[in-house]
């Protein structure tokens, strides 16, 4: 009888087989607890050391915007954050361009290197992934 | 009235509906993903600018600052804090918010 293991009592899974992660930010931060979110489960993969690639698109590139001060409105200001990702190896972060231009943002507007793509090369991207998460 | 935007224009219409019912008397307040609505440089800068002609638009700071775009609001859009709010509510007889 395996009744109730729930899987719990098999020998872990040690192969290590690393498996491409896409996230997929489109809203903006602090209105909605999604970007924070997003955040969070990025950095939780990283520790598993998968292959994990970060996208930006609509409203979700305001998250990567300088300038970010929280203060005023109580919340956490969770943008330097998005800096310490190279230091988990997370680092091919996309922003699609049609997104930032028609916000009036240009790439030096970002608090952390991103590579400004269109969005056939980003559906490309999209496209090869194992696994994709929305926010 | 006052009505308060508390929704990015980008992300949904909230802003674009408010504009289209604005009275005599009516002002706008933009708050939390609202205050992307009071950007230069986007794609509804033109419609804001356009109501900006007819009625006063404000936008709570705190959240433009928290969101890094403290340098990049309307000319002609004013800026208010919690207590500025405040004043807003208390000075218009009723207030609807776009959500």
């Amino acid at each position: 009888m395996t009744e109730a293991t729930g899987g719990i009592d098999r020998e872990e899974d040690t192969s290590g087989k690393v498996k491409k992660f896409l996230y997929v930010n489109r809203k903006a931060p602090y209105g909605t607890i999604y970007a924070l979110e997003s955040l969070e489960v990025v950095l939780i993969t990283a520790a598993f050391d998968q292959d994990v690639s970060v996208a930006f698109l609509d409203d979700g590139v305001y998250q990567v915007v300088k300038g970010q001060h929280t203060k005023g409105i109580d919340v956490k200001n969770f943008s330097p954050t998005y800096r310490a990702l190279e230091g988990y190896d997370i680092e091919k972060l996309y922003v699609e361009k049609e997104s930032m231009e028609t916000r009036g943002l240009k790439e030096s507007d970002f608090i952390v290197p991103v590579k400004v793509i269109g969005a056939q090369e980003m559906a490309d991207i999209m496209q090869s992934q194992d696994v994709i998460m929305s926010f | 009235m006052l009505h308060t935007v508390n929704k990015s224009p980008t992300e949904r219409n909230a802003l674009e509906s408010c504009l289209k019912y604005l009275k005599k008397g009516s002002a706008v307040l933009l708050i939390e993903d609202g205050v992307y609505g009071a950007l230069k440089g986007t794609a509804t800068t033109k419609m804001v600018e356009q109501a900006l002609k007819s009625f006063p638009i404000y936008a709570l700071y705190p959240d433009i600052e928290a969101r890094g775009m403290q340098d990049r609001v309307i000319d002609g859009i004013k800026l208010v804090d919690y207590s500025g709010f405040v004043d807003l509510v208390a000075k218009h007889p009723n207030v609807q918010a776009w959500l």
